[in-house]
């Protein structure tokens, strides 16, 4: 996985609460049996005015002016400001894939969908939850201001904002260290290989009506 | 001992390892595969040069980009047969404790299947690349959904890392009135709690309402946890658990059986233990429901009206109902008996068990399909379920009504086959989600009962199925 370290990036802002992962990545592009390329059809029915299909060149499809992402402000946006449970519906990890791969390496938003929110970490993408006011104030201020962009440290669990105000957030140790470091959970897993195989052989002795083969 | 509720029971039974932050090393007993997800993960596994860890906790299906007509023409879409044709080969070099493919008698969702062959056995943890994996905590074990990087990670270790879940007991007592189902009680629930209400926690419904519902209900219900946000929900077990797994083909026989069920008995809230949340709702009050916008949460009775965004205070709640009755092209103050309905869906791992097509077809028996309705999909849950609703003769109800009888699969809930609505139309759809282009681009759902779904089949428009009988 790709370290997440810090970064200072230009930031979009998507207003609407409840983003399902339906409509960050629509069920036709994962017909895909590959991890990347999803970043052109990230939000398709919102992006584009065209129904898209799987192995379409983008470049040349209408897009939706109105949509955020489409306005020339937000070009090149690495983090994306959210409302409430985005992520939320379908289990799918194409939507991190799709995120990432489009350029977001943060997301920042008052809640995030549980299984979205783990997704996330397996694929070098930051959700940080912070409080509605500090929420609705990052909206205010990259609304206004062109260009606008924040400073995100994982290590020091901080964000700065141009004004240099600095918000902290938090993250569970454990996945921060993944995370600052890229590790690799099944390496990480296999290295207690002896627990695991100890309590398979208890539960096997426990309950064998669960070990049919 | 202290008091447990059943979730800390099944949490604490799989613990393996625990790191000093809380996160958790959790055993999979049941490995749940179908196409969608898992490519990416067997090739993970394949690349890194690592083997599953238990070939035996594998069960798997072709479900999500299977026709539902035509068997014999095979997939005519290339991406999708693709997809199907890599589930083929990855589980024939890793292989599995069962595998059923297209066009195997006993095909079907992955979530039908699981139960119905007793693979899905209480106590267990049972985990899919699949969000509605939480329809198995009907049985009282742990089951959830998941990312293909955990799916890989399942595969290579037998566990995944895991935080502890809050816990939440919904008790729903009193009794359903005629007409209302499971799946009523899900959107009630989801209309009181919200789509994020369940955040962070396991749910355990309760109460007699809950009590007294079949497998086939307790299954809706906990399809639709993870629609108020919980990964897992959960029902105690009792004799109807226990009578449903009888005989089924993966679980226990003979000595082996009187010895889980010795267990099982085990699997239910302890009194006294302490839930970090009550809801508690009064099932006699829970009339038939009817979603009318883009969330699950956005549900109305369906003797209810579509809201008026213009007496509502917070601008991004207003503003998301602004654009949900846009997309659905709904006036504010519409009754929801007003909706006209263009196609309607029965099916998907929420409601197309042999119980959900019984309730439809009972409401179907002796009418026909609206002249204003194009189309009526009845798509069985797996094959088992097919041949089970033949025998009793539905199908047959089905079709002298004028509704489409289909083979299994997931079919029009996601579109990802060539089941799907067409831009503008309206679907009464016994599915669990409403969003934006989930059933076809454009697309505008109605989530509701199977009764109500036939009910709307039959009239061309929204209505309390209690009026027809």
């Amino acid at each position: 996985m790709k370290p997440f370290t810090e970064l200072n990036g230009r930031v979009a802002p998507l207003d609407r609460a409840n983003v399902d992962t339906d409509a960050i990545i629509p069920k036709q592009f994962l017909k895909s049996i590959k991890r990347s390329g999803f970043g052109p059809n990230l939000f398709d029915e919102w992006r584009y005015t065209d129904h898209g299909e799987p192995g379409q060149d983008c470049a040349n499809r209408p897009k939706n002016p109105d949509f955020v992402l489409n306005q020339p402000r937000y070009e090149g946006a690495q983090i994306l400001l959210t409302r409430d449970n985005f992520g939320c519906g379908s289990s799918r990890e194409h939507a991190p894939w799709a995120l990432e791969d489009y350029g977001f390496r943060v997301l920042i938003g008052p809640s995030f969908a549980d299984i979205f929110f783990n997704n996330c970490f397996k694929n070098g993408l930051l959700p940080i939850v912070l409080p509605g006011p500090e929420i609705d104030e990052l909206f205010q201020q990259c609304e206004a201001t062109d260009g606008y962009r924040l400073k995100v440290d994982l290590a020091a669990q901080t964000i700065t904002r141009p004004d240099g105000k600095t918000i902290a957030f938090d993250v569970d140790p454990f996945r921060k260290e993944c995370l600052l470091n890229g590790w690799d959970d099944i390496g990480l897993t296999l290295r207690h290989a002896d627990k695991i195989r100890a309590f398979e052989e208890k539960r096997r002795v426990d309950h064998p009506y669960y070990f049919v083969a | 001992m202290e008091a447990q509720t059943l979730y800390e029971k099944l949490w604490s039974s799989h613990v393996v390892h625990q790191e000093a932050d809380g996160t958790a090393l959790i055993y999979i007993d049941r490995h749940l595969i179908h196409e969608v997800t898992s490519p990416q993960a067997f090739e993970g596994l394949k690349l890194a040069g690592r083997k599953p860890w238990r070939v035996s906790s594998i069960v798997a299906t072709a479900d999500h980009n299977t026709p539902t007509d035509h068997w014999e023409r095979g997939i005519l879409d290339p991406v999708s047969r693709q997809q199907v044709e890599t589930l083929d080969a990855n589980i024939r070099e890793v292989g599995a404790l069962a595998y059923f493919p297209f066009r195997d008698a006993r095909q079907g969702i992955v979530h039908v299947i699981g139960p119905e062959n007793g693979a899905t056995l209480p106590g267990m943890t049972v985990v899919c690349g699949d969000s509605h994996t939480s329809t198995h905590g009907a049985f009282a074990c742990l089951a959830h959904g998941m990312g293909t990087s955990e799916v890989e990670h399942v595969l290579a270790t037998q566990c995944l890392l895991q935080k502890r879940s809050k816990t939440m007991l919904v008790r729903v007592d009193g009794e359903l009135g005629r007409g209302v189902s499971a799946k009523d009680i899900a959107l009630a629930i989801i209309g009181r709690i919200g789509t994020a209400g369940g955040t962070g926690y396991a749910i355990e419904f309760g109460g007699s309402a809950i009590r007294a519902l079949s497998m086939e209900g307790r299954m809706t219900i906990c399809n639709m946890a993870i629609e108020a946000g919980a990964r897992a929900g959960l029902v105690a077990v009792d004799q109807t658990t226990i009578d449903y797994l009888r005989d089924k083909p993966l679980a226990p026989k003979g000595e082996a059986w009187d010895q889980a069920v010795d267990y099982w008995r085990t699997l239910k809230t302890d009194d006294g233990a302490k839930f970090d949340k009550t809801v508690e709702l009064d099932a006699a009050q829970i009339q038939p429901q009817v979603t009318w916008g883009t969330s699950p949460e956005m549900v109305e009775t369906v003797s209810g009206r579509v809201p008026d965004p213009a007496g509502i205070g917070d601008p991004v709640r207003r503003e998301g109902i602004e654009r949900a009755l846009k997309y659905m092209g709904l006036a504010p103050n519409t009754p929801i008996s007003e909706i006209p309905v263009d196609q309607v869906f029965i099916g998907s791992c929420t409601n197309s068990r042999i119980e959900d097509l019984r309730e439809a077809a009972s409401v179907a028996k002796g009418r026909s399909k609206a002249p204003s309705v194009k189309r009526v999909l009845v798509v069985p849950g797996s094959g088992l379920v097919k041949r089970q609703a033949e025998a009793e003769g539905l199908h047959e109800v089905f079709l002298a009504a004028g509704f489409e009888w289909r083979e299994p699969g997931c079919s029009m809930c996601l579109a990802m086959n060539a089941d799907r609505l067409e831009p503008g139309e309206h679907c009464a759809s016994t599915s669990n989600r409403n969003f934006e282009g989930r059933q076809g681009a454009g697309g505008r759902t109605h989530l509701v009962s199977p009764a109500m779904a036939a009910a709307a089949a039959v009239t061309g428009h929204f209505i309390d199925v209690r009026e027809l009988a």
